[in-house]
């Protein structure tokens, strides 16, 4: 193969800057191998240490007719789980998780900034980070409360409290009115996707507006979770927005 | 001693498996890479800022390891276990009480897949936060997403085949939400329009009944141990390929 050892890995497109030239390599045999195998030996002996200590949990033979106190999905999807006590199940279930997806595979074509890459450079790119840690916070803050603070009927039980206690699966609520709810949401949307152009015209002009509208939608989307679920929880708001096809 | 083994490596044996004897020079390190078939995913040299440890924390190779051993002691469960309603959970009784290391096997295959969930979760967090799909990986990027998504399902699927209490009703509420999806599904908004109901709908579709029943079962055990690890095993070649062309680790501009 004409593959010669030295260049063959260089950049590949025109955006990366980063040519092989100018950073000092290593060769990976035995620099990487290395590292790789001691990874590999120690993963290996901390799992094996692990599992002789710690059995696979196994409980009673599946029975349909026997629904325990409370049946938890397993834990990476007990947050959407959490969800579906502040939205309907078609946005917890379907279409929550949707927009992560999408959401998450649009980052790259969203964030067009090019400082503080190929290292952990909070200052250089401020936003992307709250974003994205703010996103982990929420999934793995929900997934806390559904799997350490939801007992039966998913009423809330704080860890070791009994469950012998019995609790009204949702405390009392309400709903706003359809015209406050509509306003409401509207104008978080609308503050949402005007100041910060307004404040940081520059960044918009960056960004440029399909990328601007697009990436404060799912940043307002996400921010609207933990909202919807402080409104409920703390002012008793059912939903925000009533109707008889959906409910937000 | 080491004459001996200077024997052994020069022999048609050794060099007929590994192509080339162990490195020494400089020139036979880059080759011993591109000359074996394994280590050939690797480039044959990396910018030494691509091998500091507090960089990658070595998550994605973490993760990948973990898909072996997952696939190493799956296989050995999948000599012990009949995806079968009424013999499911007596097998897994058997791995744990009967078959010769089947209880620690089963111990591993499970904590080694909570712990692929985690490292490729953190895995996904690293290189976010150093912009690493940043022109030209994005695309790399949007793969690695896949994977995640596969990471979770591969994880999904495997929770039923116990056919224990945890298992039957974890994956009853989660494939519920299959029940809410818009038109498709028997509770979501406007299945009506559709002429959609409990017996046509996505979930049916996934569950192959109206309930978690045999069919689910065969269909999760099919999922988990055949069709979702190939489509792994591909991804990760792609995404492990993008990773050598589009230059390797990120670095510093
Ligand atoms: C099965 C799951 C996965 C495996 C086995 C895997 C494996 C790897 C490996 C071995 C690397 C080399 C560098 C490193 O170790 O950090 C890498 C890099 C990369 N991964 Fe993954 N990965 C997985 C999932 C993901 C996910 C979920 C994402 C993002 C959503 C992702 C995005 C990337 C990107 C963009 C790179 C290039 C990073 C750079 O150049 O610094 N991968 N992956």
């Amino acid at each position: 193969m004409a593959e010669s050892p030295v260049r063959s890995e260089g950049a590949a497109r025109e955006g990366d800057r980063s040519g092989t030239a100018s950073v000092p390599m290593v060769e990976v045999w035995p620099n990487l191998v290395f590292i790789e195998l001691v990874a590999m030996v120690l993963v290996t002996a901390g799992l094996v240490a692990f599992s002789l200590v710690v059995e696979a949990p196994l409980e009673g033979m599946a029975d349909p007719g026997y629904t325990p106190a409370v049946a938890k999905a397993p834990w990476y999807f007990v947050g959407l789980q959490e969800l579906l006590v502040y939205f309907d199940p078609w946005i917890a279930g379907v279409m929550v998780p949707g927009i992560i997806i999408v959401g998450l595979m649009a980052i790259p074509y969203l964030d067009r900034n090019p400082a503080g890459t190929g290292r952990y450079a909070f200052r250089q790119r401020p936003l992307a980070w709250i974003a994205f840690l703010s996103g982990m916070a929420l999934w793995f803050g929900l997934i806390a409360i559904g799997e350490f603070a939801r007992g039966p009927h998913w009423a809330w039980y704080w860890p070791g409290e009994s469950w012998d206690v019995q609790k009204p699966a949702q405390p009392p609520s309400w709903d706003l009115p359809l015209g406050w709810g509509i306003a409401a949401v509207g104008s978080y949307l609308a503050a949402g996707l005007a100041l910060p152009a307004v404040l940081f015209p520059a960044f918009r002009r960056q960004l440029g507006t399909v990328r601007y509208l697009l990436a404060m939608s799912l940043l307002l989307g996400l921010f609207s979770i933990p909202l919807k679920i402080l409104l409920r929880l703390v002012f008793g708001i059912h939903y925000v927005v009533a109707t008889d096809w959906f409910n937000i | 001693m080491s004459g001996i083994g200077e024997r052994i490596r020069n022999g048609q044996l050794w060099k007929s498996i590994f192509r080339v004897g162990i490195p020494s020079d400089r020139r036979s390190r880059l080759q011993v890479i591109l000359h074996n078939f394994f280590l050939h995913l690797h480039p044959t040299r990396v910018a030494r800022s691509g091998l500091k440890m507090t960089y990658t924390f070595c998550l994605g190779g973490i993760s990948a390891f973990l898909f072996i051993l997952l696939t190493i002691t799956g296989v050995f469960l999948m000599f012990y276990y009949v995806p079968e309603v009424g013999r499911a959970y007596s097998d897994m009784k058997d791995i744990g009480f009967v078959v010769p290391f089947g209880r620690v096997m089963r111990a591993l295959h499970r904590w080694a897949a909570h712990g692929m969930v985690i490292t490729v979760i953190l895995h996904m967090l690293r290189v976010a936060l150093t912009g690493s799909y940043k022109p030209p990986r994005e695309f790399n990027w949007v793969i690695g997403v896949s994977l995640l998504v596969l990471t979770l399902l591969l994880s999904f699927t495997g929770y039923l085949l116990p056919w224990d209490q945890l298992a039957f009703w974890a994956i009853t509420v989660g494939t519920n939400m299959a029940a809410a999806v818009p038109v498709a599904g028997h509770d979501g908004p406007f299945h009506e329009v559709a002429g959609v109901a409990v017996d046509n709908d996505v979930r049916y579709a996934l569950l192959g009944g109206i309930e978690v029943g045999p069919n689910a079962l065969i269909r999760f055990y099919v999922l988990h141990c055949v069709a979702l690890p190939l489509i792994a095993v591909v991804l990760m070649g792609v995404h492990f390929w993008r990773v050598r062309k589009d230059g390797g680790i990120s670095r510093p501009l």
